[in-house]
């Protein structure tokens, strides 16, 4: 492989683990907010959350444009802090990470609404505040549904295009990930080897991530039934 | 410890309104299953919000609807004995066992450490093994013990026999009575006249959501269920007789012959006799295969369709007989007429 094509590996990796990695934390408040919550404007949330699932990745990525551009009121107002999504890798986090964000948060809700909400009253009736409670009864049970969000978020971030290259373009080194360089190659002649290759470091990679997972929940799920 | 209650609460078409006073010792809250039994149990815990009421437990004020006052369940420090025991699967009993002492640190209530509670309930073999490998009676225990170490100012017992067979029961009853008479404050809730019979100090009957009668057990207790109507007896084990496996038993009634119980010479066990299992007869009964004959003097009748339940004076205690109205004519009964009541030895409940 050339030197190129190593790096847009590298970049989708990073990529990949930034939005996964940056969409955990609220992607699990969400999903509880969704399953246990009960609020005005409830199925409002659910569904913005489901927006990006449901619209066409080109219009996710030019809606990003207008809004964290460098003309945009939020790119505008964190620019002041130096921080810049336009034409960064970090844009492609973030567009990877809003693709990405239903289906995470799909995967967490479901298994939060299967803990049993009694064992949680318990464990409130022995003094655990509602923080505590979640900490210690909640996540755990319900960490094989974060892990497999987790996964599909990385999956997703890993086959991202069509909002990521409205958004911040297709610049190697930058902003070019796994999908764009391959795109890049089957737009050249003589591309073809290259993108083969990239093709194929993708199929590892996505089946490396599955396989990881599945070992993850099933260490788990064998910690749990453990005598 | 005291407990005042006064709660009112509707949920879809239940009414729910409760007002009573417990005594220290074992409070039994009894009633038929949808009674508001548990409701009731879930608002003490503060897992339930009633929509008007006042709870105090020990002079500190859990609710009280009109301050707007609402204490929360992990600051109410009163320990929940589920029915179905609510371990956390993914803890080992250990961990399950000290999850609330953890959050109780520093604070008062019922005292007991680790070591002791585990030897309390038995439980010390169980210690490393996971919650779902253990058997139901079992569980039930570890619930007790986690609770009990979370140093709560009462316990909360929502029918924690309910889901165990016989055997089991008889398993975990001698740990809830080291309880009480270790001094642990107990709100119990039951639809068993025998487990309240043999654990209560007070008993408060609720029938669909409100209480009807709240009182010493022994006074209450007889009134609680028209269907299983019966006695309770307080009585001192006079001896055994191993020969026939006997327990003789003496009681302000006279003396019982009861099937060998395991307790000392000296010690208190309650008898509960069931109403239907006491006959009457006018003259002392002669060669007859029971072997208890109490006299006393027929206090009160009351008669329901054909049935009658005649309630005696036997030197100060109180039995009750479930006979035919056609008995009761039969033999004149009337108050103040001196019989005979024949027990079947069987019907007591064994302590």
């Amino acid at each position: 492989m050339t030197a190129e094509e190593w790096t847009a590996v590298r970049l989708s990796l990073l990529v990949a683990v930034t939005a996964m990695a940056a969409s955990l934390p609220p992607g699990i408040a969400i999903a509880w907010l969704l399953a246990r919550g009960r609020f005005w404007g409830k199925s409002l949330v659910d569904t913005i959350v489901h927006l990006p699932l449901i619209m066409p990745p080109v219009v996710t990525g030019y809606l990003l444009l207008i809004l964290f551009g460098k003309r945009g009121p939020i790119g505008e107002f964190l620019a002041q802090f130096g921080i810049v999504f336009a034409f960064r890798w970090t844009g492609a986090a973030l567009a990877c990470a809003v693709m990405g964000f239903p289906l995470m948060v799909r995967a967490i809700r479901l298994s939060i609404e299967a803990v049993d909400t009694r064992l949680e009253s318990a464990a409130g009736t022995l003094g655990a505040n509602p923080l505590w409670v979640f900490a210690t009864i909640t996540l755990p049970l319900c960490l094989p549904g974060v892990i497999a969000g987790a996964i599909l978020s990385f999956a997703k971030s890993m086959g991202e295009f069509g909002a990521t290259i409205t958004f911040v373009s297709n610049i190697p080194g930058e902003t070019q990930t796994l999908p764009s360089a391959i795109y890049t190659f089957t737009q050249v002649p003589g591309g073809d080897a290259g993108a083969l290759r990239l093709t194929l470091v993708s199929v590892a990679i996505s089946m490396l991530a599955l396989l990881g997972s599945e070992l993850l929940a099933r260490r788990i799920g064998a910690r749990r039934v453990a005598t | 410890m005291s407990l005042e209650v006064d709660v009112e609460h509707t949920r879809g078409t239940f009414h729910l309104a409760a007002r009573f006073t417990a005594q220290p010792g074992v409070t039994a809250l009894f009633g038929r299953s949808g009674a508001g039994k548990s409701s009731l149990v879930d608002i003490v815990a503060g897992l339930v919000r009633p929509q008007r009421g006042r709870i105090v437990i020990d002079g500190q004020t859990l609710l009280d609807t009109e301050r707007r006052l609402f204490v929360p369940r992990h600051r109410r420090r009163v320990g929940y004995v589920f029915q179905d025991s609510r371990l956390f699967p993914h803890l080992s009993v250990r961990q399950n066992l000290v999850y609330g002492r953890w959050f109780s640190r520093g604070a008062g209530g019922v005292a007991g450490d680790f070591g002791s509670i585990v030897e309390l309930l038995g439980i010390g073999a169980l210690i490393e093994r996971r919650p779902d490998s253990l058997s139901g009676g079992e569980k039930q225990r570890v619930a007790i013990g986690r609770a009990l170490l979370a140093h709560p100012k009462m316990l909360l017992m929502d029918e924690p026999l309910a889901s165990l067979d016989e055997q089991r029961r008889a398993e975990i009853l001698p740990y809830i009575e080291r309880l009480r008479d270790i001094g642990v404050p107990i709100l119990y809730v039951s639809h068993s006249v025998a487990e309240v019979a043999r654990l209560a100090t007070t008993v408060v009957i609720l029938n669909a959501g409100t209480v009807t009668a709240v009182g010493p057990v022994l006074d209450i207790l007889p009134l609680a269920d028209a269907n299983d109507g019966g006695s309770v007896l307080d009585a001192v084990v006079a001896g055994h007789d191993e020969t026939f496996q006997l327990t003789r038993l003496t009681s302000p009634a006279g003396e019982l012959q009861v099937p060998r119980l395991n307790a000392a010479a000296g010690s208190t066990v309650r008898a509960y006799i069931r109403s239907r299992d006491v006959m009457l007869s006018l003259q002392r009964p002669q060669e007859i295969s029971a072997l208890n004959v109490l006299s006393g003097k027929v206090a009160q009748i009351s008669e329901t369709g054909a049935q009658a339940d005649v309630r005696l004076d036997c030197n100060g205690a109180t039995l009750v007989a479930r006979l035919t109205t056609k008995s009761v004519q039969r033999l004149a009964l009337a108050p103040g007429r001196p019989v005979f009541a024949v027990i079947k030895s069987v019907s007591f409940e064994r302590s």
